[in-house]
């Protein structure tokens, strides 16, 4: 084999792509497909209360093409972090949906589902063991914050999906992964050296974001070689520029030389670009580092709370020119009548008070080096964050009410101080997350946290073939790459 | 002195991961790029200067090969916590368009 072609449909499974980019792209007869399906980018709600970023019929839209296309070909379908965040709702959610586009398209497929979700009790042992270290930067992680979260997951590498198609996968449906690892394992399974593998896999993973002239979401390929790959848009109107494929490198990464993964680093310090006509990009020279001590990043979401809102707007000079002064005072009068009303029930620490002065440091917050307000009016967003949505909305109210009617020294008399559009004048947000680890594990092997389930799929009929397995560790040595 | 704004093809920011953001700066050509970079005017310390955090805390890259400039932070508050306000990071960066650049 002198060339090992790999597509990637789109940069998110969900996002769309064209059907032509994707037929073009099917002529050109890539050797696998892989699909990222998910990312930490639309926040931790996904990942702490379960549910996708995508709509479903977007998902299924995407998900029908590359079923079909894949299986036209005979070639591996690789989707990684199934469902937005990849823990096991996501993935059973994922796997609904494959079962149905199976069933209406008289599909068959044996498929594997890679979960990566992680139980409470064995990241306890892990931290016992001294075996989960931080990241820089990282928020505390202790049992207390184990026990708190809603759920972990791990970011799978490469292997657990060789293992999957080494036992007769012809589909993977994998829980959270490394965006890169979908993509990097078999190629380097197949004898391309690892550093470029692992740098197309880069490109590849956010679909055509690294084109110069990107229009919508879409397909990209990449031919990987002895010396070297070539990455080109299966669509012919759009183009990779050595300066567009070099500068997808910084994208998303903080460090833009070192991209680190489980099995070790992606050194792009030698890598050179060079144009292949006038619309591919040959790329050489990256290496890639093996480690020496393999690491499963993690990533955990706790519940805060519940959360209301009220949204209201200020006019009035004489409060804009007072703003910090007059959220102090309206902070001060919420607590004196949260106590009034609550007492010792709701003591200050259960509670939050939040308040964005939008005109004034609303985006950046602390960041912000604008210190002078410039506009005539100000947005006010203030959240009441409690326990449960009945305390947060029951705040909401006490907050309009004293922000309504607080008093500035310039007027004598009851004034309205706040405008809000919305009534009621407060929205209830349901509950709210937070991502609360930044560590990586240290697993006895690259499995352990991955275990694996096989399913033969004939249309409606779907057949479990093999026992979950629960994985003692099958020891690879190939897992190095 | 010209601004940065002026001088480059795209400023951005962007989370990298739920606890740093990052910033790319890039140039439509070497001769702007290298104009740039020459200049001393953007570094590390001009980063951290517009944003009011010690040199120390930022990350700080010329990439040749991308004709950019690259610096990362820690998020003030992480990614969707209480104090977030910007849940991409997408909107971190208008401070660095007015460094000037000589």
């Amino acid at each position: 084999m002198d060339e090992y072609r790999v597509l990637s449909p789109t940069g998110v499974l969900g996002s769309g792509f064209l059907e032509t980019s994707f037929e073009t792209a099917l002529a050109r007869r890539p050797h696998f497909i892989g699909c990222d399906a998910g990312s930490t980018d639309p926040g931790p709600s996904h990942l702490g209360a379960g549910y996708a970023a995508f709509p479903r019929a977007a998902v299924k839209r995407d998900l029908r093409l590359v079923l079909a296309g894949a299986r036209q070909l005979g070639v591996p379908l690789l989707i990684g972090s199934a469902g937005t965040a990849g823990a096991d709702a996501h993935l059973e959610w994922a796997f609904d949906i494959v079962k149905e586009i199976a069933r209406e398209e008289n599909m068959s497929f044996r498929l594997a589902l890679i979960h990566a979700e992680q139980s409470k009790d064995y990241l306890r042992r892990r931290l016992r063991e001294g075996r989960i270290k931080p990241l820089d930067p990282a928020p505390e992680f202790n049992e207390a914050v184990i026990d708190r979260a809603e759920r972990f997951v791990g970011m799978m590498g490469t292997e657990p999906f060789l293992r999957a198609l080494e036992a007769g996968a012809q589909v993977v449906v994998a829980g959270r992964s490394s965006d890169t690892a979908i993509f990097a394992g078999l190629p380097i399974k197949h004898g391309f050296p690892a550093g470029l593998a692992w740098h197309a896999a880069k490109i590849l993973e956010c679909g055509a974001a690294a084109v110069e002239n990107r229009k919508t979401p879409d397909c990209m390929m990449a031919a990987i070689r002895g010396d070297h790959f070539v990455v080109e848009a299966p669509d012919p109107g759009l183009a990779c520029t050595p300066q567009s494929i070099a500068a997808h490198s910084l994208y998303e990464n903080a460090d833009p030389f070192f991209l680190k993964e489980s099995s070790g680093t992606l050194d792009l310090t030698r890598s050179r670009y060079e144009a292949a006509g006038d619309r591919a990009v040959k790329v050489s020279g990256s290496a890639f580092i093996p480690t020496e001590r393999y690491t499963v990043k993690l990533e955990g979401a706790e519940r805060i709370g519940y959360q209301s809102v009220v949204i209201g707007s200020v006019r009035d000079p004489f409060i804009i020119r007072q703003i910090d002064d007059w959220t102090a005072r309206l902070r001060d009068r919420v607590h004196a009548r949260v106590k009034q009303i609550y007492g010792s029930s709701l003591e200050p620490a259960r509670y939050h008070v939040h308040i964005r002065i939008y005109g004034k440091n609303g985006t950046m917050g602390p960041l912000e080096p604008v210190k002078e307000i410039r506009s005539h009016e100000l947005c006010l967003v203030i959240e009441a964050t409690a326990p449960t949505q009945e305390l947060a909305s029951s705040l909401a109210g006490i907050i309009r009410h004293q922000a309504l009617h607080l008093p500035i020294p310039e007027w004598s008399g009851l004034i309205t101080a706040l405008a809000c559009p919305y009534n009621p004048a407060h929205l209830d947000r349901g509950a709210v997350y937070r991502f609360n680890v930044n560590h990586v594990v240290e697993p006895d092997d690259p499995y352990e946290m991955f275990p694996m389930e096989l399913y033969a799929i004939d249309a409606a009929q779907v057949t479990r073939y093999e026992m979950r397995d629960t994985s003692r560790g099958i020891r690879d040595a190939s897992y190095g790459i | 002195m010209t601004a940065l704004a002026k001088l480059a093809r795209l400023i951005r920011s962007k989370n990298a991961g739920p606890f740093e953001l990052t910033f790319d700066i890039m140039f439509e050509d070497a001769a702007t790029y290298e104009r740039v970079k020459r200049s001393g005017a953007l570094s590390r310390e001009a980063v951290a200067a517009s944003y009011g955090l010690p040199p120390g805390q930022v990350k700080f890259f010329f990439c040749d090969n991308a004709l950019a400039v690259k610096a990362s932070i820690p998020r003030p508050a992480a990614q969707g916590d209480l104090a977030d306000a910007d849940g991409h990071g997408g909107q971190q960066y208008a401070p660095l368009m007015d460094i000037e650049v000589p």
